[in-house]
């Protein structure tokens, strides 16, 4: 990964303020997507704005929006953890849960297991009330450093 | 393999009328009941890390579930409204940065509730994928998945 990634991630851990690292990342930009930190996790939330319609006649969000505001979570919450490596996905399962209307979605990561090389998370979006998530998705991610010629042959 | 005219309304349908499709930047390149074809253009703001240039997998996520959307529509006999239940992905490798995401999704199996979509995104060659994934859609819908289990 990029060492400037890395560096913007250790100045926002150390200032307690994950906004900066979102704001690094241009496809978190390109949705709206801000987040704070709450407890030792963070809580991200994605603006309502036109563009991340899915369904304009319900009106819904569109179901990737979703699945990237839950990506992006579960992402950011393992950097946030860790500090030293921005993790790259492996898999995704997403469950929609509720027809999401274009208002602010907020989301949050749980960290289920972080092994050596993989950690498996569970990420849930919600709007109104936490209780009823408009989806949810179980989120698998290399956490291992990438390979240099040192390192090879330990994957 | 549809008509111009037919394309043409496709494309209005699930491209233009799709604010969210239309960000991404989205395109129809062909659809008819065996499945559908997508392209995602390679652009800046779907870029995940900066310093690589490589897409988020955000975008590969939003492209195959539209394009699986769209193969159950066209898959349908009558038009009817879908919702999401469930997608997964598998993110195999990478995205070359610069280059463009093509998506291809098949409707393998329609219940009277319940579809079924395998997808893939790839560059080049569909047997060398980026990505792929397997939905479910609830069928009939009008305000999104319904409480009952898919199958019921």
């Amino acid at each position: 990964m990029a060492d400037a990634l890395l560096a913007t991630l250790a100045a926002a851990r150390a200032a307690g303020d994950p906004a900066p690292l979102l704001a690094a990342l241009p496809y978190a930009r390109f949705l709206g997507i801000d987040a704070r930190a709450e407890g030792d996790g963070l809580v991200l939330t994605m603006q309502a704005a036109p563009h991340l319609v899915g369904n304009p006649s319900l009106p819904a969000l569109h179901g990737g929006t979703l699945g990237a505001l839950l990506e992006i979570a579960a992402i950011a919450a393992v950097a946030w953890r860790d500090g030293a490596v921005v993790p790259r996905t492996i898999s995704l399962t997403i469950d929609y849960l509720r027809s999401a209307p274009p208002t602010a979605t907020h989301a949050e990561a749980t960290l289920v297991r972080v092994g050596r090389r993989v950690a498996t998370v569970a990420a849930v979006a919600w709007q109104g009330a936490r209780a009823e998530p408009v989806a949810q998705a179980t989120i698998k991610l290399l956490v291992a450093p990438r390979s240099t010629p040192a390192a090879r042959g330990d994957d | 393999m549809v008509d111009g005219d037919t394309r043409a309304r496709w494309h209005e349908r699930f491209v233009h009328a799709v604010p969210h499709n239309r960000a991404l930047g989205i395109e129809l390149v062909e659809i008819d009941e065996r499945g559908a074809r997508f392209r995602l253009p390679w652009a800046p703001h779907l870029v995940g890390d900066p310093a690589t240039g490589v897409l988020h997998g955000g975008a590969v996520t939003a492209l195959l579930d539209a394009c699986a959307g769209a193969a159950v529509f066209a898959a349908q006999p009558v038009l009817g409204s879908i919702a999401t239940l469930d997608l997964r992905i598998d993110y195999l490798r990478p995205a070359t940065p610069s280059r463009a995401v093509h998506a291809h999704a098949v409707c393998r199996r329609l219940t009277r509730h319940v579809a079924f979509v395998d997808a893939v995104a790839y560059h080049d060659d569909e047997a060398d994928p980026i990505a792929t994934g397997a939905a479910t859609f609830m069928r009939g819908t009008r305000r999104g998945p319904r409480a009952e289990p898919p199958g019921g």
